[in-house]
């Protein structure tokens, strides 16, 4: 399916499309990736169409090859992307690793599924702690975006593209199963006011015409040399947790109990604070878009004595975590959690929240 | 007084960190010569590998990236792909590219990605203290076959390159040393025509050098070289394994 992205009409696509889609629009030129279910839509439709803009395609040997593959084609200084799940996300970390130390852009979609190990094909959200802390090896972050559907598929994988050449960082798309095969209605061009970013592009390598030789390492052997990269990569993290946050919050000043929940869960427990709400019980809600940076002010703001928070996700416990570490034993921290691909119902989220009073 | 050698400008003067009679130098040498020669200096682009020639960029003066040990020709297929202009070539040991990176040297040759690829083979991981390789010889010592490698508990060396060359996209494969200089300029020769073939479209080409590693054999620089002459050259003979 390759959808009209010429006008603002609005389409309905599966999520694994939008993102597709978004990518192009981005200007994304390389792609690479490997099969791996929920997640091949996405990488059926960069077959499709990037090479309609003059974009490569590459089915990768591995997921291993297709990280490599993006990293050469970011250090050459084409916006690349990948796309994997959760098992495959695993044998990506080493590559992520190595683009975060030498500083290459790029973007990695993981539609996440039940694990560990080969669990099932399931939507689930137990890759929080893998995304938020790095994933692979040494001291690194990655901007992680936490997307809950439809039309924010599309904006938060367009703007992964820019925080990636701003910040030359490696950017997640941390998505699941369920987002990546619901169809919702969406607009193909993103609805917030975006201009093209200005980012200094003189590291790529390949354009050395009348030019010094260029380098893209990531090996420091002298004394020192190896924390001073540390250095420069945490003060680009201090500005991205400064400048990059973003979340969504409902009736947090007006409630006795906080949800907090990101991506799919999200969507079920918006369900549950608007009929919760309908009966008079006083809920609100706080949804993290950005993984990391965490929304650490946004949760540290609304706690208080009074309130409690109720943190639900598709894992054992992972965002709650987070969570507790902002509230600051200001409030009651709880959890409510399904796993092993299974999806949260609104009943026993409610049954839980009334559990807590 | 006249001139009749001069070391390439590509090849730069830090001092190396290889030991006395190791055969990297020479490759070194080679390519940088080569590059020179075909006035390619401003589109080529190398990937060092991980192992002994890890810190490759530091001694030759062209664009050069690094990449995870075994991955070289996933990052080459990556430029390539999207830089068709560039010459672009991987420089690899034997443990980077037949052992942890066998999958991505198989599937590169085989999608025939139009690469070159100096495939460096002194038979030990010389970096990490001599350790036993994919192509460590049967009845070679190293560190982690302390009596000889046995085919019995350890396998039989890998045949990478005559692997390599039965895959359709492979364009060009040889076989050459650097242990005299008879053979130092046929590697030379064989590098230039894998440059050669990039060029022109050709495909996937390939030079395995076997090189010598005087320090993981235990052997001066001049038994080094004698060993590839007498023992090694027997069991892995030179010459040209593919050539279309």
């Amino acid at each position: 399916m390759k959808a009209e992205s010429k006008d603002n009409k609005r389409v309905l696509m599966v999520g694994n499309h939008v993102i597709g889609q978004a990518a192009i629009e981005a200007g994304c030129k390389f792609y690479a990736g490997y099969p791996i279910t929920p997640q091949n839509e996405l990488t059926a439709y960069m077959a499709d169409n990037l090479p309609k803009v003059d974009g490569v395609f590459l089915q990768a040997e591995s997921e291993i090859a297709a990280i490599n593959m993006i990293f050469g084609a970011s250090a050459v200084g084409e916006r690349v992307m990948t796309s994997s799940s959760s098992p495959g996300i695993s044998l990506k970390q080493e590559g992520i690793s190595y683009l975060a130390a030498c500083r290459l852009p790029a973007v990695i979609v993981n539609m996440q599924r039940g694990g560990p190990g080969l669990g099932n094909i399931s939507p689930s959200q137990s890759d929080y702690f893998q995304s938020t802390r790095g994933g692979g090896h040494g001291d690194y972050r990655t901007v992680v975006l936490a997307p809950n559907g439809g039309q924010e598929l599309f904006d938060l994988t367009y703007l992964a593209f820019d925080l990636a050449d701003i910040y030359r960082t490696p950017v997640l798309i941390l998505g699941d199963g369920v987002l990546g095969q619901m169809a919702e209605p969406v607009t193909l061009k993103p609805s917030f006011k975006h201009e093209a970013v200005k980012v200094d592009k003189s590291w790529v390598l390949g354009e050395t015409k009348n030019k010094e030789p260029k380098v893209i390492k990531s090996l420091f052997l002298e004394y020192g040399a190896l924390e001073n990269l540390n250095k420069e990569l945490q003060k680009t993290y201090d500005i991205i947790e400064d400048k990059e946050v973003k979340a969504e919050s409902f009736y947090v000043d007006d409630c006795e109990i906080i949800l907090v929940a990101f991506g799919a869960t999200s969507r079920i427990c918006q369900k549950v604070m608007m009929s919760l709400r309908q009966k008079g019980i006083k809920i609100g809600m706080i949804r993290p878009i950005t993984l990391w940076p965490f929304p650490k002010k946004t949760i540290s703001d609304a706690a208080h004595k009074k309130v409690k928070f109720l943190v639900v996700e598709m894992n054992m416990g992972q965002m709650v975590e987070d969570v507790r570490i902002a509230v600051f034993g200001k409030s009651e921290v709880h959890f409510f959690g399904r796993t092993g691909g299974i999806i949260p119902s609104e009943e026993e989220i409610i049954e839980k929240i009334r559990s807590l009073s | 007084m006249k001139h009749i050698f001069k070391k390439s400008p590509l090849l730069l003067d830090p001092v190396t960190h290889y030991c006395p009679g190791c055969g990297h130098g020479i490759v070194h040498r080679l390519v940088c010569e080569v590059i020179e020669e075909l006035k390619i200096t401003e589109n080529v682009l190398a990937i060092a590998p991980v192992g002994c020639a890890v810190l490759a960029y530091d001694y030759w003066g062209f664009d050069t990236t690094e990449a995870a040990h075994g991955r070289p020709l996933a990052v080459a297929t990556g430029i390539k792909r999207v830089r068709p202009n560039l010459v672009v070539f991987t420089y690899q040991g034997d443990g980077d590219l037949a052992a942890i990176g066998t999958a991505e040297t198989v599937h590169a040759a085989n999608r025939g990605e139009n690469l070159t690829c100096i495939f460096v083979n002194n038979g030990v991981y010389g970096m990490t203290g001599g350790q036993m390789a994919p192509t460590t010889r049967l009845g070679q010592r190293t560190t982690t076959c302390k009596d000889g490698r046995d085919h019995k508990r350890e396998g039989y060396p890998l045949k990478i390159s005559e692997m390599l060359a039965v895959l359709d996209g492979v364009c060009y494969i040889e076989r050459t040393a650097v242990n005299k200089p008879k053979n130092v300029i046929l590697t030379k020769k064989a590098i230039k025509k894998a440059f050669m073939n990039q060029i022109e479209g050709k495909g996937f080409s390939m030079v395995e050098i076997i090189s010598q590693c005087p320090t993981y054999w235990a052997m001066t620089p001049e038994e080094a070289v004698d060993e590839i002459e007498n023992e090694i050259l027997k069991v892995t003979p030179l010459g040209v394994l593919k050539d279309v």
